[in-house]
């Protein structure tokens, strides 16, 4: 595909980085001690976290794994799993 | 009022898990809204988010040079007074591109009174060069270019006062903010882009690599900052504190420069009391100078 | 309409026909009559231009990226130190591919500190990726910078262009002037038309930065881009010619060079002297001609080869250095690349550096040295303070 001059381009193409791959340790909700607050949403660095029916739901084609959301849950909902690649 | 649910800043990019800036970024963007031109300069944040042709924004966004974001938002703003225009100007800079290298263009733009808002994310150094120290570098933080060693404490300045600098600008309305308190920052940006004139907030953005520090603390490290009173949380309008926010039982700084290697040297092998007892003095002053403190005891 | 005007207003007269919507420039000597006189403009509402006044030559070619980039029309205007200042966001906006028309009234560069002209400054960035044209008279001055707005904008093309003069010697002369109407400009110029541009209705990132795998194929672009508007202004010129009467369809122009036994190469107003000092030395047996390059980047080898083509001897007048080149002036090497394999001998005199004056003698005199085969030297040292 031929260059966008003045190297320039349009929204989008960053979600073809699946970040995801770079994980050691994945976030994993427990919905029962999900209080609904709303912090993980907010302070996600990817904002890879959205917001279902009320509930957070992580999309791990993104997320990293820095532990931020399980560090800031007041409910201690989130726990870090070491993942199984 | 800001729309919290809007994503402008899109996952995929390329910054480090737990990033400050990114944070800074994604809820800087629920502030400002769609109908906002983004200007970046040379930095973390802009290298992080868009290689070529991978963009993680989803508004207008522009990036010229290092040190003259405030110049090109100037023209910016010139060419859309003169088209008719209404989006919203925010520049998003670093520390390095802001304190330093960019003074004579903010300058210029904050004393022409341009229509922007001119956002410093501040992670406290050049980080994206591989940490080296700015004018916003904190006193005796370890950095490549200020390292802690036997003839040496670390950095050696004080952190420039830039706000009180863009307020003596004219500035109708500077703020500090932090990615420890996400709401302040929504609101703050929304009320930055809604006043007429160039507005000035700098946001603490902690990073973990070049702080030394877990990802996952990148918010608990930010309370900690206000915590011990090193960074104050404020607004100013037309060249008067308006609000600050206080705390209950500040913390001694000694609980947030444990939490870092930048500030291990003042720790190990031995404890140097008498750069601890300087860095203190510091809190000391803004506390007195911002009146932060309330001291309530918890009971 | 004929005028009698100071070349600095004339050019002033021509972006107020051009109509930008954002003008940004930092003063500086020698380029000062042409800000003033469009200052003057605004606040009497002869134009409709945001005349922004900064900080420092770097924030006014800023200025005027950011407002470029936000699909306005700007205007600029420097010389020396402010353009070797400015040289970080030169490269910049041509990087950009943003469609800037800046000014520059040639003027030296220190140190040491000097304001009088010679070519220097806008030498110096030749490999900026700017289009580059010479004006020889304040006619030249003004005419050109409607060709460079139209050549630049071209979509086809998206470069910026320097629009150079000699400083004092043609920004603070008062010569004759043809200044066209409104009408005539609108019909050759039209309004701008961004290629792309900030827009929240239709988001790009602008100003991305390219990895190794990209980097290269972003400058060809620009090449081929510099390549193409080589005939994008003859094309320009010649539209021009036929709307307003005076032709720049050529890169190059050639004066007496039919029999030329010695040919000058030269940039700007010392075209002017040149052709005097021409007329006497053919009165006095000797066969000098000229070529003079109007539009110096993108580089018209294959115009100038085709001008000196068949004379023996090419002497390049360069009010400009290159230290520590072998030919000591910086177009002398491209010239003499232009007639490789010719059997033309091509040197390089450095003169007039500074504003020291150059005169019809000293024209001759460099013929006479080139004739005698030397060359690539210092012309009209003082000997004594050396």
């Amino acid at each position: 595909m031929a260059l966008n001059i003045g190297c320039a381009a349009p929204p989008g193409k960053s979600r073809d980085n699946k970040t995801g791959s770079w994980r050691v340790f994945m976030p994993v909700i427990t919905k029962e001690k999900c209080t609904m607050c709303g912090n993980c949403i907010l302070l996600c660095p990817e904002g890879c976290i959205v917001e279902v029916d009320g509930y957070p739901v992580i999309d791990y084609d993104f997320c990293k794994g820095c532990g931020l959301c399980a560090n800031e849950c007041p409910s201690e909902a989130i726990a870090m799993i070491q993942e199984e690649k | 009022m800001a729309d919290k649910s809007c994503e402008l800043f899109d996952a995929g990019h390329r910054a480090c898990g737990g990033c400050g800036p990114a944070l800074a970024a994604r809820l800087i963007m629920k502030g400002a809204g769609a109908n906002t031109i983004v200007v970046a300069s040379t930095g973390c944040m802009e290298v992080f988010s868009t290689p070529y042709p991978e963009t993680a924004w989803k508004v207008p966004w522009i990036h010229s040079l290092f040190e003259n974001a405030a110049a090109v938002a100037s023209g910016i703003d010139s060419a859309l007074k003169k088209q008719g225009r209404d989006e919203h100007i925010v520049c998003i800079c670093g520390d390095g591109a802001t304190f330093d290298i960019g003074m004579l263009c903010i300058s210029g733009a904050f004393e022409r009174g341009h229509n922007i808002t001119y956002i410093c994310y501040d992670n406290e150094a050049y980080m994206n060069t591989g940490i080296q120290r700015s004018g916003a570098t904190p006193y005796d933080a370890d950095t490549t270019t200020s390292p802690a060693g036997k003839n040496s404490t670390g950095n050696k300045t004080r952190k420039k006062d830039l706000p009180a600098i863009l307020a003596a600008h004219g500035a109708p309305y500077v703020a500090t903010a932090s990615t420890a308190y996400p709401n302040d920052i929504i609101n703050k940006v929304d009320k930055a882009v809604n006043i007429e004139g160039p507005c000035y907030i700098q946001i603490q953005t902690p990073c973990c690599t070049g702080w030394g520090f877990d990802g996952a603390k990148t918010v608990e490290i930010g309370k900690m900052a206000i915590a011990s009173g090193l960074w104050v949380n404020y607004e100013m309008e037309n060249g008067v504190v308006t609000k600050v926010k206080k705390l209950p039982m500040r913390r001694p700084v000694e609980d947030y420069l444990k939490t870092q290697k930048r500030f291990r040297h003042l720790f190990r092998p031995e404890r140097n009391e008498a750069e601890i007892a300087k860095i203190q003095a510091i809190a000391d002053a803004n506390a007195e100078k911002f009146g932060i403190d309330m001291n309530i005891e918890k009971k | 309409m004929m005028q009698i005007m100071e070349g600095s207003h004339a050019v002033a007269e021509a972006v107020k026909l051009i109509k930008p919507d954002v003008v940004s420039a930092y003063p500086i000597t020698p380029q000062t009559h042409i800000v003033e006189r469009l200052a003057e403009m605004a606040a009497d509402g002869e134009i409709d231009s945001e005349y922004v006044c900064v900080e420092s030559e770097f924030s006014a070619l800023s200025v005027c990226l950011g407002a470029s980039a936000a699909g306005s029309r700007v205007y600029s205007a420097t010389s020396s130190q402010g353009l070797i200042l400015m040289a970080e966001v030169v490269f910049n906006v041509a990087g950009m591919r943003l469609p800037i028309v800046m000014s520059i009234a040639n003027r030296a560069i220190g140190a040491p500190l000097s304001i009088w002209n010679d070519q220097q400054d806008s030498i110096a960035l030749r490999d900026s990726g700017w289009i580059q044209l010479y004006a020889e008279d304040v006619q030249e001055m003004s005419d050109l910078h409607f060709l460079a707005y139209k050549v630049s904008e071209d979509h086809d093309i998206l470069l910026p262009s320097f629009v150079c003069f000699d400083g004092f010697i043609l920004s603070h002369t008062y010569e004759p002037v043809d200044i066209p109407t409104q009408e005539e400009v609108d019909a050759f110029l039209g309004p701008y038309n961004a290629y792309q541009m900030l827009d929240a209705k239709n988001p790009i990132s602008m100003g991305m930065y390219a990895t190794p795998d990209y980097y290269l194929e972003f400058r060809y672009e620009n090449d081929a881009a510099m390549v193409r508007s080589a005939e994008a202004l003859k094309v320009a010129g010649k539209a021009f010619g036929e709307q307003f009467g005076r032709d720049y369809s050529g890169l190059v122009e050639s004066y007496k060079m039919e029999d030329a036994d010695v040919a000058f190469v030269a940039l700007g107003s010392i075209c002017g002297t040149i052709k005097d000092a021409i007329d006497e030395m053919r009165e006095n047996g000797v066969k000098a001609g000229l070529v003079k390059i109007r539009c110096y980047r993108p580089f018209p080898a294959e115009e100038l080869r085709a001008a000196l083509s068949g004379v023996g001897t090419v002497a390049v007048l360069e009010k400009n250095i290159s230290l520590g080149s072998a030919m000591k002036g910086a177009v002398g090497p491209e010239v003499k690349d232009a007639m490789d394999g010719t059997g033309t001998a091509v040197f390089s005199y450095v003169a007039g550096l500074g504003g020291r004056d150059i005169r019809k003698r000293d024209v001759a005199a460099i013929a006479d040295l080139a004739l005698k085969g030397e060359g690539n030297m210092f012309y009209g040292l003082r000997e004594e303070l050396i």
